[in-house]
C-alpha cells in the first residue's frame, strides 16, 4: 500500500525522485480519508514553491484539503488528466493519479521526508 | 400563548425521567448573577384577535395606499397572479428548512433547479445560483467574485448604478484591499465611453453596470463588453427591473460574464423593501467562484432523476474563512414565488407584459413631456422608467403633487448633484391610461 | 406523500401557445417608436408555456415531496425548527402594511416605521442591549454587519487590528464573515467540557485581536459559564465580544447577552422568533449593540420624536448600507406578532420547555448513543455514531433511516469537534407524543444497526427518491435543464 521507493510527508503527500525532478501525489491513506474526489486545483506551470507551501487542493463532496509541496522547487508539469477524471486519484494514487512534477531546488530537503516504513508507523500512531 | 403542547402532567413525568426536581435546575449552568430575577418588560400576551387588531391599527396609520404612485427605482409595483400567493402559501413550501436531506426535499430542490434554469434562459448565461439576498448584495457579490477570478484590485462601477447598490458595494469592499472607481454618465444617460476608457487599466477586474440603469436608460452592453474585454476585465451587468428581459436581448448574448440583480418584479409584493430576491448567473468557467447555493441534477440508488445541493465546497460551512462568500441561506421562498410567477406568465406572457410596460411608459413620457417646461433629461432609449427635468426643484414640485394625492417620482438630486430639477418616473401595467392622464393634468396644474 | 407520480420539470410539459395568465389589453395607443434603439431579443429560448391547471398541479405535487414542520418533528440542531404560527402569516400579508413602496415619504408610512421601531425596542429588552439594526437579511449577514461595526470602531480609534478569535466549535459563517471584514481568523481549541479554555484565551488575546466571536450556548448546547470572565479578558486588551445569537432559544427570558458583557450580537428571527424557514430563506438577522458601537450602525436608523418616526441617513460614522432599503420587513412583522402573542411569561416558558424537551431526549438516548461531552446542555444536545460505528454504521445511515420512520433527522456532522455528530434540537413546540416517537425510532435504529445493518446502509426505502448520488452531481455538474 505504501511503495518502498517513495518519500512521504506528515500531510500525506508522496514524492518520487526522478533524477533532478520529483513527482508528487497524495497517498492511498489520504485518498481514502477524502473519499470520492470530485475536483483538483493545481498550480500553474512555472510557479516556484517553497517546501510546505500550498501547492493546490483536492475536493470531495463535503471537504476540501490543501496539498503542500514536500520540497522546494519549480512546477514543470501538472497532471492535466485530473481536470476531466479527478477520480484517477482514488483509483491509482501512486500512478495515474499523480499531481505535479517539480524541478527540485535542494535535494537535501529530501532528508526531512519519511520512508515507507516510517510513514506506516506514523499512520498507526494516528489511528489510535 | 406559547404554542406549547406539553401538559403539566407531561412536565412532571419528563422531569422525573431527567432526574431533576424542577425546570429551574436545568439552568444551573447559568451563573446566578446574570440570571433575570423578574420577567422581561414586554407587552402582551395578546390573543389572536388582539394581535390582528394591533397590526390593522398600525396599517391605518400608513396613508400610502391613498396615493397614486409612480415610484420605482429598484422596487416595482406589478400585478401578482392569484396562483402565486395560493401555491406559495402551502405549508410544505413555507415550513421546511434548507434542503439538506434531499430525499425529503425534492420539492424545494426541483423548484430551485427550475429557478436556475429560468434565470439562465432570461440572462443568456450558462449557470445560475439558487438566489442571493437582494439586488444590492448581488452587485457586491458580483464585484467580489470578479476580483477573485481576475485578481486585479480595481473595480469599475457605473455611477448610474442604483445609489443604494453602490453604497452596499462600498460597505462590502471597504475592509478588503480593493479600489472602487465610479464611471461618469453622458448626455444620453449611459456610461461615458471616454470616462470608461480612461479608467481601465491592467489592474481592473471588472466593469459593473446596470441596464436599464438608474435613469431607466438601456445601456449598449455589447460595446461595453468589448471595451472591458479588450482590457482583460469582466463585464458584470446588474438588472434591477428583470421584466425588461422579456423584451430586451439577454445580457449573456451581448458579452456579459456575470449577470446579477433583483427579481422582486417577479411575483413579490413591494413589502416596504423586503424580503426581495437577488439572483446571479455567470459563464460556466467561473462556477467555482460563484457565491451561494446551487442545486444540481443527479440520480438515486435506483437510477431515477433527483436533485441535490452541489458544489458546496465553495461554501462557508466547508471552506470556512476561504469560502467564496459568507452567505448561508438563499431566498428560497422568494425564488419559489418567482418560479411560479414566471411559469404562470410563460414565454408569451412575459414578452407581452414587458411590451405593455414599455408602451405605457412611452405613452406617459409623451404625455408628460407635452406639458410646457417638462423635458426628457436623457436621450438614451428606456424601458418602463425615465428621467424628466422640470423648471424648478423636484422636491418642491413633488410636495405639491403629494398634496394632490400623487407620488410623482423619485428625487435624483440627493444622489446626483446637478439633477435637483429631475425625477425618476416609473410606469407599469398597473397604471391605467386614466391614471397617467390624471397625473399629467395635475402636474400641469402644479407647474402653472 | 404520494410517491407514485414522477413529476417532470415544467420545461418538459411545456407546449407552444399555452399560458396560465391573461393580461388586460393595452389601453394606450401603441407607439412603434417606443422600440427604437433597443436591443430586442427574438425569443426566450426554452421558456415554459403551460396552463393554470398544469402550474397548480406541478407545484402541488412538488410540495408533496417536501418534509416540513407542519408535517412533523424537525429536530435540526442550531436551526430551531419550531412551529410557525399562522396568525403571523396573516399579519404579514395585510395589504395596508405590505403594499407599500419602500421609498414612500416618511409621513405616509408612519405605521410601518412604528412597527419596526417597536420591534427594535422589544429586541433590546430581550437581549439587554442598547440599540438594534433590523437591516441584515439573515444570520450570516448579521455576523458580517456586526464584525464591520467592530472594525469601524477600531479603525476610528487608529488601528483596525488584525485577528479575530473563534472557537473550533463555531458555525462556518463565523470565520467566513470575519474574513470578509479583512481579519485573520485564529481558532481557539475547546477544552474537555467543549467550552472555551480561559488559559488558551488569555494566551491568544492580545492588542492585535479585534474581537472574540462566541456562540452561547455553544453548538454543543453547553452554556459558557465563564462568559463574564471571558468578556473581561477580551475587554482588558481592548477587544470586543461578538455573540452569535443563533441559540437564543436557550436563553430568552432567563438571561440576557447584554448582562453577560457581550458587546454585539446578531439574532435569527427565523429561529428564536418563529418566522418560517421557507425552504432556506428568507431569514432576518438583526444586530444588537451596546452604546459604544451605536454610532457605526448601518444607515438609515429609525428615530422617533414626539410620536413621529423618521429615517436618519445623516450618520457620519456609519459603516454604510449592508442591503437595499430597511431589511426583511415581512419577516419582522411575523417576529413582532410572535413576541406580542407570547408576552414576557410566554417567552420565558418558551425557553424553559425548549430546554426541558432537549434534556428529555438526551436522558432517553444516553447510553444508546454516544455523548462525547457530558457537561449539562440547554436547548440542544450532540450525540455521535461512535457505538453504531462498531457495526459499520455511520451518522449518515442513521439519519437516512430516520426518514423511513417519517421523521426528519438531526443536524449531521456538525459541530466539527464531534466526529459523526448527531445534533438534536427539539424546540418547545413538540408534544410528548412526538418526542417519544423520535426517541423510540432512534432506539429501534440502534437495534437495527446491530441486527440488520444493511437496512440502514441502503436507507431510505420509502421516500420519493432513494439515496442520491452526490459524487456524480459534483463531478459532472448539471445545473440547469437544457433543450434537447
Amino acid at each position: 500500500m505504501y511503495p518502498e521507493n517513495l518519500f512521504y510527508t506528515k500531510d500525506h503527500e508522496w514524492l518520487r525522485l526522478e533524477g533532478e525532478e520529483a513527482v508528487v501525489g497524495i497517498t492511498d491513506f489520504a485518498q481514502k480519508q477524502l473519499g470520492d474526489i470530485i475536483y483538483v486545483d493545481l498550480p500553474q506551470v512555472g510557479k516556484t514553491l517553497e517546501a510546505h507551501q500550498t501547492l493546490g487542493s483536492v475536493e470531495s463532496v463535503k471537504s476540501v484539503s490543501d496539498i503542500y509541496s514536500p520540497v522546494s522547487g519549480e512546477v514543470i508539469e501538472v497532471n492535466s488528466e485530473l481536470a476531466q477524471t479527478p477520480d484517477l486519484i482514488n483509483r491509482d494514487p501512486y500512478g495515474q493519479g499523480w499531481l505535479v512534477r517539480l524541478k527540485i531546488k535542494d535535494k537535501d530537503e529530501l532528508n526531512n521526508l519519511m520512508k515507507a516504513a516510517e510513514y506506516e508507523k506514523y499512520l498507526e500512531g494516528l489511528e489510535h | 400563548m406559547s404554542y406549547i403542547p406539553i401538559s403539566e402532567k407531561d412536565r412532571k413525568e419528563m422531569l422525573e425521567r431527567i432526574g431533576v426536581g424542577s425546570i429551574e435546575e436545568l439552568f444551573c449552568c447559568i451563573p446566578e448573577n446574570i440570571r433575570l430575577k423578574e420577567l422581561l418588560n414586554l407587552p402582551g400576551p395578546l390573543s389572536e384577535p388582539e394581535v390582528l387588531q394591533y397590526f390593522q391599527e398600525k396599517g391605518e396609520k400608513n396613508l400610502y395606499g391613498q396615493y397614486l404612485s409612480f415610484l420605482g427605482g429598484g422596487a416595482y409595483d406589478h400585478f401578482i397572479p392569484a396562483v402565486v400567493d395560493y401555491l406559495s402559501s402551502r405549508g410544505e413550501f413555507v415550513t421546511p428548512y434548507t434542503p439538506y436531506q434531499p430525499e425529503v426535499s425534492q420539492g424545494t430542490l426541483q423548484v430551485i433547479f427550475e429557478f436556475q434554469t429560468l434565470i439562465c434562459q432570461l440572462t443568456g448565461l450558462d449557470i445560475a445560483n439558487a438566489s442571493l439576498y437582494d439586488g444590492a448584495t448581488g452587485a457586491a457579490e458580483a464585484v467580489l467574485m470578479a476580483s477573485r477570478v481576475k485578481g486585479g484590485r480595481r473595480l469599475l462601477v457605473a455611477s448610474n448604478l442604483n445609489p443604494e447598490y453602490r453604497q452596499v458595494i462600498y460597505t462590502y469592499t471597504r475592509n478588503l484591499d480593493l479600489e472602487v472607481v465610479e464611471i461618469p454618465y453622458d448626455r444620453s444617460g449611459r456610461i461615458d465611453r471616454a470616462g470608461l476608457e480612461a479608467a481601465l487599466n491592467s489592474q481592473t477586474s471588472v466593469l459593473l453596470c446596470q441596464s436599464p440603469n438608474y435613469f431607466g436608460v438601456v445601456e449598449d452592453l455589447k460595446s461595453l463588453g468589448e471595451i472591458a474585454h479588450a482590457h482583460q476585465a469582466m463585464l458584470a451587468v446588474v438588472i434591477s427591473e428583470p421584466l425588461s428581459l422579456g423584451l430586451l436581448e439577454a445580457p449573456g448574448k451581448l458579452g456579459a460574464d456575470i449577470v446579477t440583480g433583483e427579481a422582486q418584479s417577479f411575483g413579490l409584493p413591494l413589502s416596504f423593501g423586503g424580503p426581495y430576491l437577488g439572483f446571479m448567473a455567470c459563464r460556466k468557467e467561473f462556477v467555482r467562484q460563484m457565491p451561494g447555493r446551487i442545486a444540481g441534477q443527479t440520480v438515486d440508488a435506483e437510477g431515477r432523476r433527483g436533485f441535490v445541493l452541489t458544489l458546496s465546497t465553495r461554501e462557508q460551512h466547508i471552506r470556512r474563512e476561504k469560502a467564496t462568500s459568507n452567505i448561508c441561506t438563499n431566498q428560497a421562498h422568494c425564488a419559489l414565488r418567482a418560479t411560479i410567477y414566471l411559469e404562470t406568465l410563460g414565454r408569451q406572457g412575459l414578452k407581452k407584459l414587458a411590451w405593455i410596460n414599455l408602451q405605457k411608459a412611452a405613452y406617459a413620457l409623451e404625455k408628460l413631456t407635452s406639458i410646457p417646461g417638462v423635458k426628457r433629461k436623457f436621450t438614451g432609449p428606456v424601458f418602463n422608467e425615465f428621467v424628466l427635468e422640470f423648471p424648478a426643484e423636484w422636491e418642491t414640485i413633488s410636495r405639491k403633487l403629494e398634496e394632490r394625492g400623487i407620488l410623482g417620482g423619485l428625487s435624483l438630486g440627493k444622489f446626483y448633484p446637478g439633477l435637483d430639477n429631475c425625477a425618476l418616473i416609473t410606469v407599469t401595467e398597473k397604471h391605467s391610461r386614466e391614471k397617467i392622464d390624471h397625473f399629467a393634468r395635475v402636474l400641469e396644474e402644479v407647474l402653472r | 406523500m404520494i410517491n407514485v407520480i414522477r413529476e417532470p420539470l415544467i420545461f418538459e410539459i411545456s407546449s407552444p401557445g399555452k399560458t396560465a395568465f391573461r393580461l388586460p389589453p393595452l389601453d394606450v395607443p401603441e407607439n412603434p417608436r417606443a422600440l427604437e434603439g433597443l436591443p430586442l431579443r427574438e425569443d426566450i429560448d426554452g421558456f415554459p408555456e403551460v396552463s393554470e391547471t398544469e402550474v397548480t398541479r406541478h407545484f402541488t405535487r412538488l410540495s408533496q415531496m417536501n418534509y416540513c414542520v407542519d408535517f412533523g418533528f424537525y429536530p435540526l440542531g442550531s436551526c430551531t425548527m419550531k412551529y410557525n404560527p399562522k396568525i403571523n402569516e396573516k399579519v404579514a400579508s395585510l395589504g395596508s402594511l405590505i403594499d407599500i413602496h419602500p421609498l414612500a415619504p416618511e409621513s405616509l408610512v408612519q405605521g410601518n416605521l412604528e412597527l419596526m421601531k417597536t420591534l427594535e425596542r422589544l429586541l433590546c429588552e430581550i437581549t439587554g442591549m442598547d440599540a438594534v439594526t433590523l437591516q441584515p437579511a439573515a444570520g450570516a449577514h448579521g455576523e458580517l454587519t456586526g464584525m464591520m461595526l467592530i472594525r469601524a470602531y477600531h479603525q476610528a480609534h487608529g488601528n483596525p487590528r488584525k485577528y479575530v478569535l473563534i472557537p473550533d466549535s463555531a458555525h462556518g459563517t463565523n470565520p467566513s464573515s470575519a474574513h470578509i471584514c479583512g481579519y485573520v481568523v485564529k481558532e481557539i481549541k475547546s477544552n474537555e467540557r467543549g467550552t472555551i479554555s480561559l488559559e488558551e484565551l488569555e494566551k491568544e488575546m492580545t492588542e492585535e485581536v479585534a474581537a472574540l466571536m462566541v456562540t452561547n450556548p455553544n453548538t454543543l448546547g453547553v452554556f459558557e459559564s465563564d462568559i463574564c470572565r471571558i468578556a473581561d479578558i477580551v475587554h482588558a486588551k481592548g477587544g470586543f465580544v461578538y455573540m452569535d445569537g443563533a441559540n437564543l432559544n436557550a436563553l430568552a427570558g432567563i438571561t440576557r447577552p447584554g448582562d453577560m458583557k457581550v458587546d454585539v450580537l446578531h439574532l435569527n428571527l427565523h429561529k428564536t422568533f418563529s418566522t418560517p424557514h421557507g425552504g432556506g430563506g428568507p431569514g432576518s438577522g438583526p444586530v444588537a449593540v451596546k452604546k459604544i458601537l451605536e454610532p457605526y450602525l448601518p444607515v438609515p436608523v429609525i428615530e422617533e420624536k414626539d410620536g413621529r418616526y423618521y429615517l436618519n441617513y445623516n450618520r457620519p460614522q456609519s459603516i454604510g448600507r449592508v442591503k437595499s432599503f430597511y431589511g426583511h420587513f415581512q419577516v419582522m412583522l411575523k417576529a413582532l406578532a410572535y413576541i406580542l402573542t407570547l408576552g414576557p411569561a410566554g417567552l420565558r416558558e418558551m425557553t424553559e420547555i425548549a430546554v426541558l424537551n432537549s434534556n428529555y431526549i438526551r436522558k432517553s438516548l444516553e447510553g444508546i448513543y454516544h455523548l462525547k461531552y457530558d457537561a449539562p446542555t440547554l436547548h440542544e444536545c450532540v450525540f455521535s455514531d461512535k457505538y453504531q460505528k462498531e457495526f459499520g454504521i455511520t451518522n449518515l445511515d442513521i439519519c437516512k433511516r430516520l426518514l423511513d420512520y417519517g421523521l426528519h433527522p438531526p443536524t449531521m456532522s456538525f459541530p466539527l469537534i464531534v466526529h459523526g455528530a448527531l445534533m438534536i434540537e427539539p424546540t418547545e413546540t413538540e408534544s410528548r407524543r412526538d418526542l417519544d416517537l423520535f426517541i423510540e425510532a432512534m432506539k429501534a435504529i440502534d437495534r437495527e444497526a446491530r441486527e440488520n445493518p444493511e437496512l440502514l446502509r441502503t436507507a431510505p426505502h420509502i421516500t420519493y427518491v432513494r439515496r442520491l448520488d452526490e459524487v456524480q452531481a459534483a463531478r459532472n455538474p448539471v445545473l440547469r435543464w437544457e433543450k434537447k
